[in-house]
């Protein structure tokens, strides 16, 4: 887990501060300032994940209205699966495709601002970051209308014999992919500028007067120091995508569902909180455990 | 072979270039899509595409029932949650960077781990919490808000503490041989050279609170924020209106960001 929250998202925990930095106040000082924040994250992080866990073990035959029975009921875990492993296979493939394509797209974005941009790169940056000021879900709308049946996407590939006749994008697995995509592009470009812009440039000159191709230098030098960067965005990215399931309501069918839209259905419906919290547990301890595997492995090669 | 490497190297010189400008043009697609609907006049309802130009939009912006409301609500919500995360957040930076104590990797791992949580997992398990406490007839402005505070805190504590963590020490060194105490290096150094970074948590902050859904749908009772009502509007007929917020936010948002960036370049040059 040390390694997780050395992620660039995360800077390595700086030194603390030396004996001759100014020592703003005494001892008790660094308690005081934490406190009430990490108050704040155990009453409404933590324990609700505790509330969570119960809640997954309540008896299913419960309601909102009527309340919640604990009877230790594993058989939400054993429901939750059977009837939605569909969904669940489907977020960890969808997310997985759209990290795999953000990362085709975030990396020659992430070089170009860090090593070509010049004197452009902080506008460049802001460029990156200004479509999120826009809501994500009026981007999204958005996609409808772009990718829609008789709209020029469709149009242009259909001409191009690319679509067949009767083809379309919208309410597609491929427009839940798309969309998710363009949605948590900025997740991969980031961290990934963040590692490249740290890259000491002699070391790139150095490969080159070695007799080293461009792209023998890149796949020797840049890209091994830039995988502290592709770690930390392929997480960044691959978390929010597969637990969304605002992409796969607007730009999928409800075929195309994912576990996300399962757990939404399950709450807002108001009478299947367990296993909607089963659901939310599995999701959790699934990704949870991809991050250590992904960490773990890309810690011991590839990290520090 | 000379000629080659050299056409080899102008080629990486400019394709990356221009595959880069290419993925950021690709990222304003939609963008260009909201600003162009929000001047449509849809001739029918329940199809959303470009029928012609109005104003009206603009001059109507309130006309869809209830959107204006769920604005209102969701600037409230957006600027409390961004008080009150920026100070929790950027006093949690401080003391990260500026101080020793017991429990550092345990309070880095809990700050961590609510950015590493899919949104539907938090908003679950706040809504299990607060059913599980009896709380489930009170959801409403102050559970969204509770919520907000929570997803807005780590990034908070991440974007001071880059800033906090890049800080030039020897200037404080310097207040303080200049005989300033703690409390005047503090607040005529410290806190001016850190005030950039606080600001952009504070702009981030705003922007997660602004736009969340996914836990505020779960947390917010009958209360209704505009992406909750983008949402609801999706499932029927989407009024052009949201198009208007959608582009004056991302107006704003970019003046503010330009304004700071030209400001900060001004005081550097200085």
């Amino acid at each position: 887990m040390s390694a997780l929250t050395q992620t660039p998202a995360e800077d390595a925990p700086p030194e603390p501060p030396d004996e001759e930095r100014p020592a703003l106040g005494r001892r008790y000082t660094g308690y005081l300032l934490i406190l009430p924040g990490v108050l704040w994250l155990g009453l409404f992080f933590l324990i609700p994940f505790y509330s969570l866990v119960a809640t997954s073990l309540y008896d299913p035959a419960g309601t909102v209205f009527s309340g919640y029975e604990m009877t230790w009921a594993w058989s939400n875990f054993d429901n939750a699966v059977t009837d939605n492993w569909q969904p669940l296979l489907r977020s960890f493939l969808f997310g997985g495709l759209a990290t795999v394509f953000c990362l085709l797209l975030g990396y020659p974005l992430a070089y170009a601002i860090a090593f070509k941009a010049g004197r452009w790169k902080y506008l460049m940056l802001v460029l990156v970051i200004a479509p999120f000021f826009t809501s994500f879900l009026i981007r999204t709308i958005s996609w409808q209308l772009i990718l829609a049946d008789n709209g020029f996407v469709v149009d242009t590939l259909q001409t191009l014999r690319i679509l067949g006749a009767d083809d379309r994008l919208l309410n597609t697995p491929i427009a839940v992919v798309a969309g998710l995509t363009y949605n948590f592009l900025p997740f991969m470009v980031l961290p990934l500028y963040a590692s490249l812009d740290k890259i000491d440039h002699r070391l790139i000159e150095a490969a080159s007067d070695l007799y080293a191709s461009p792209i023998r230098g890149f796949a020797k030098v840049t890209l091994p120091l830039s995988m502290p960067g592709v770690v930390a965005g392929t997480l960044l990215t691959f978390i929010p995508a597969a637990g969304d399931f605002i992409n796969a309501e607007l730009l999928g069918r409800p075929s195309d569902s994912m576990v996300g839209n399962v757990i939404q259905q399950y709450f807002s419906g108001g009478n299947n909180y367990p296993d909607a919290a089963a659901l939310s547990m599995i999701l959790m301890a699934l990704i949870l455990g991809m991050v250590l595997l992904y960490v773990r492995r890309a810690g011991t090669e590839d990290l520090v | 072979m000379t000629a080659l490497s050299r056409s080899g190297r102008w080629i990486s010189d400019h394709i990356i270039l221009i595959v880069g400008l290419l993925v950021l043009a690709y990222t304003f697609v939609p963008i260009a899509v909201v600003v162009l609907m929000s001047f449509n006049a849809p001739e029918a309802r329940l199809t959303y595409q470009f029928d012609g130009f109005t104003w009206h939009n603009w001059t109507n912006p309130c006309e869809p029932e209830g959107m204006c409301d769920a604005v209102v609500l969701s600037l409230e919500i957006g600027l409390l949650a961004t008080i009150g995360a920026t100070i929790l957040g950027t006093l949690m930076a401080f003391a990260l960077v500026r101080h020793r104590f017991a429990g550092r990797t345990t309070a880095n791992l809990v700050i961590f781990l609510p950015m590493a949580t899919p949104e539907i997992v938090m908003g679950s398990s706040l809504l299990a919490l607060f059913v599980g406490t009896g709380f489930s007839g009170d959801l409403g402005f102050w559970t969204i808000l509770i919520a907000h505070i929570m997803f807005c805190l780590s990034f908070v504590v991440v974007t001071v503490k880059a800033r906090l963590t890049g800080l030039d020490s020897t200037l404080e060194q310097a207040a303080m041989d200049l005989y300033a105490n703690e409390w005047q290096t503090f607040w005529r150094v410290t806190f001016p050279l850190v005030f950039p970074g606080i600001l952009g948590a504070a702009l981030l902050a705003f922007s997660l609170s602004f736009d969340d859904f996914i836990v505020t749908n779960l947390n917010a009772g009958n209360e209704v924020t505009f992406p909750m009502f983008v949402w609801g509007s999706a499932q029927r007929d989407i009024p052009m209106q949201i198009n208007v917020i959608g582009t004056a936010m991302f107006l704003v948002s970019v003046l503010i960001v330009l304004a700071g960036s030209l400001r900060g370049r001004r005081r550097a040059t200085a």
